[in-house]
């Protein structure tokens, strides 16, 4: 065999988002108690109905069991250690509420995304959360003219009061899983997005994650609406500084399309991903789920995911509306020490209802990359088809790969595909790549974005360039 | 350009090469015929540096320079190029993004710039309608799909782009009709100058009427038993490799 060790150093790749901003922070004491969602609350100054909302959430909490059904090994998260809120504290008075304090846009400055509207990428709308809160939110005034919503979670809650109480949790209710339990007491924001009926959104609107403050959690929500004939592309990205303890984040991501409407819902995360030897990375345990309530409404999940500790995620779509489509492209790309469980859920529940899976799972080093998803046609599903494809990669011989696809139909009529594949970067091919002049690295590179290309096709443009890079300084170094 | 001295070679612990000589100079054409198992492609694999094949004494000197020290990406853009027995399918990587990476790679190596993209693409499309390449196999994954003779053309193809001073083709003639084996043979006269060398691996004399080589070499059991002109080819055409016995070298 080749060069086994040689190909798994080309996973070492360093972590550029590992630096983290010095600014003083505005927290609440360490700890999670009812107590603790009533201050979260009153720091936003939430109206009754949400502090309701969240304690019933915390009350259901208690009664939950940490989940220990996914693939992954990790220490007892000790709950009653973290920080739920941390805000960063600007140093003066800012003369109005607009006013973002500098240290944060060079923050996201650094990472690539400018917050003054005019050095932006035209096009792109932006909401930028950090720790527990939303420092900005570009292209608002623009968006609104177009009649649509983008802001902060905090700021839809005050301003849009009613269609938040409509659509929250009404596809991940408060009671779903013991993470969106958690998520729905001690949420501190994320982003709002509501298109009205028959419109195009005008720009790709996207939210950047940034964790920064040290034993903080971050709980974000993101709530996405479009109505009759709405079609939307939103973008999320995620990344935090590089710690020797392990950080938790549990959002909850809640999709809901009405008639004819589209929501494309695009991620590359990035969160920091612990160091070589395992220590440190984020927790990433996350419910999304989309509802295609409407007639020939569509959601298309796609995720490229290379950070994290430890990935927990499975977006899903339940498919009500007759004839609703639901897609889930993934890559998942772990190396060293990550684990990933990842996969989706398709629940076909309207007629003829469609469902799309291409899952792409790349391990290196001694990490453990999972695809787990459920495909489910309902007894009134007449006509529901679907297709799955997930093929994994593997460089190196200490990592590992696993498929679980659960299959349960109850509609003899529907139609159900299921392909998987293994394989491995080849000594051949290798071979033939550096004997056309290409270095072992360049060659590995170019190997695994072409296992991914199904799934970079379906990115927006600029994000797919972003994940073939990202994916290229994951693996940097796997070779010596 | 390319001095062979006593050439010892193994795979898996097996000696297939048994101390090989041989000298190749610019301009020149060399085939290297000889039975199944006498170590053609193994030769092959050695010059360019294949992991698996461990070299235990003799040396190769390519341009004065020690070969054999070279990464197999280096000895590429150094100019050797070997067209495989068996090309690799790369899946999601285009033919066409998958030479252009390579060709500026050597570029790179060789301290040139990256060939601008509107010109590569139109020496691409020139090189592949010289070899009758289908233009939408330029498109598809790397070859991937390919019947064997797409593939053999294929590589003549990257050959063709690619431009190596010394070209070492390891039974590309196997798998293709008389069409493919002429216009395979058209690709690597084109690229015949004073400048460059080729390496013709084959089992069968049939390519050597295409491609004319200068000196004939037959290998047996790791050596080479005979070398002579052309005429050495038809000989063993009509009597067979049986008929330079063993103890003849």
């Amino acid at each position: 065999m080749a060069s086994n060790r040689e190909i798994e150093e080309l996973a070492q790749g360093e972590y550029e988002h590992g630096w983290e901003t010095d600014i003083e922070a505005d927290r609440i004491p360490k700890g999670l108690s009812a107590d603790i969602v009533r201050i979260i609350s009153a720091k936003k100054n939430e109206p009754e109905w949400l502090l309701e909302w969240r304690l019933k959430a915390f009350d259901h909490f208690l009664t939950l069991e940490e989940p220990d059904w996914a693939h992954v090994q990790y220490p007892k998260i000790d709950l009653q250690n973290l920080y739920y809120y941390s805000a960063p504290k600007p140093k003066k008075k800012l003369a109005s509420l607009d006013e973002v304090d500098p240290k944060l846009l060079e923050t996201f400055d650094k990472l690539g995304i400018p917050l003054e509207e005019q050095k932006m990428l035209s096009g792109v709308a932006v909401d930028a959360v950090f720790d527990s809160v939303s420092v900005r939110t570009t292209f608002r005034e623009q968006l609104a003219e177009a009649g649509v919503i983008f802001c902060s979670f905090s700021d839809a809650v005050q301003e849009h009061p009613e269609l938040v109480k409509q659509y929250l949790g009404s596809v991940v209710p408060q009671t779903d899983n013991y993470y969106a339990a958690l998520n729905s007491a001690v949420f501190s924001d994320g982003s709002f997005v509501w298109i009205p009926k028959g419109t195009r959104c005008p720009m790709e609107l996207s939210t950047y994650f940034r964790i920064n403050d040290r034993e903080t959690g971050q709980f974000e929500r993101t709530l996405i609406v479009a109505e009759e004939g709405a079609h939307v592309s939103y973008l999320e990205g995620c990344t935090a500084p590089q710690r020797d303890e392990n950080q938790l984040h549990a959002a909850v991501v809640e999709l809901v399309c009405l008639d004819d409407a589209e929501i494309k819902y695009s991620t590359v995360q990035n969160w920091y991903p612990g160091d070589e030897q395992g220590k440190g990375g984020i927790y990433n345990f996350v419910t999304k789920r989309g509802a295609c309530r409407g007639r020939r409404s569509k959601i298309s999940w796609t995720q490229v995911e290379t950070g994290s500790a430890i990935t927990w995620k499975y977006p899903s779509c339940l498919l009500q509306g007759d004839e609703s489509i639901g897609e889930f492209y993934s890559v998942a790309l772990t190396n060293n020490f990550q684990q990933a469980d990842t996969g989706t859920k398709m629940i076909h529940i309207g007629r003829n209802t469609r469902s799309t899976i291409i899952s792409k799972g790349i391990s290196a080093g001694h990490a453990h990359n999972s695809y787990r998803g459920l495909v489910k046609v309902m007894k009134g599903a007449t006509g529901a088809r679907n297709y799955s494809q997930c093929d994994s990669l593997l460089i190196g011989d200490r990592c590992g790969a696993h498929t679980f696809p659960y299959i349960e139909s109850r509609n003899p009529d529907a139609q159900i595909e299921h392909e998987a594949t293994t394989s491995k970067i080849s000594d051949d091919q290798l071979f033939y790549c550096r004997q056309r002049g290409l270095n072992e690295e360049d060659a590995v590179s170019m190997i695994v974005n072409g296992f991914c290309k199904d799934v970079f096709n379906e990115l927006p443009m600029e994000f797919a360039v972003e994940a073939q890079k990202l994916l290229s300084v994951s693996l940097e170094g796997a070779v010596g | 350009m390319l001095r062979i001295e006593n050439l010892h070679a193994r795979v898996d612990g097996k000696e297939i090469l048994k101390g090989i000589n041989l000298e190749v100079a610019a301009g020149e054409v060399h085939a290297i015929m000889g039975p199944n198992g006498s170590g053609k492609s193994t030769l092959a694999n050695v010059l360019c540096g294949r992991e698996g094949y461990e070299v235990t004494s003799g040396s190769v000197s390519y341009d004065d320079q020690d070969l054999l020290a070279l990464e197999p990406e280096e000895r590429a853009a150094k100019g050797v190029f070997l067209s495989f027995q068996y090309p690799v399918e790369i899946p999601g990587v285009s033919n066409t993004y998958f030479l252009k990476a390579a060709l500026d790679a050597q570029r790179r190596a060789r301290g040139l710039e990256e060939m601008d993209a509107a010109d590569f693409l139109r020496l691409l499309r020139e090189k592949a309608g010289l070899l009758q390449l289908d233009p939408s196999l330029l498109s598809r994954p790397v070859n991937v799909g390919f019947s064997g003779g797409e593939k053999k053309r294929n590589e003549i193809l990257q050959m063709a782009i690619l431009e190596p001073r010394l070209a070492i083709l390891d039974e590309t003639d196997s798998g293709l009709d008389i069409d493919a084996l002429r216009v395979v043979s058209e690709g690597v006269n084109a690229l015949r100058s004073p400048e460059r060398a080729s390496i013709i691996v084959t089992h069968y004399q049939r390519l050597l009427d295409y491609i004319v080589p200068d000196h004939v070499h037959v290998l047996r059991a790791g050596q080479i038993v005979r070398s002579g002109d052309k005429s050495l080819a038809l000989q063993l055409e009509e009597k067979g490799y049986s008929w330079i016995g063993e103890g003849e070298a």
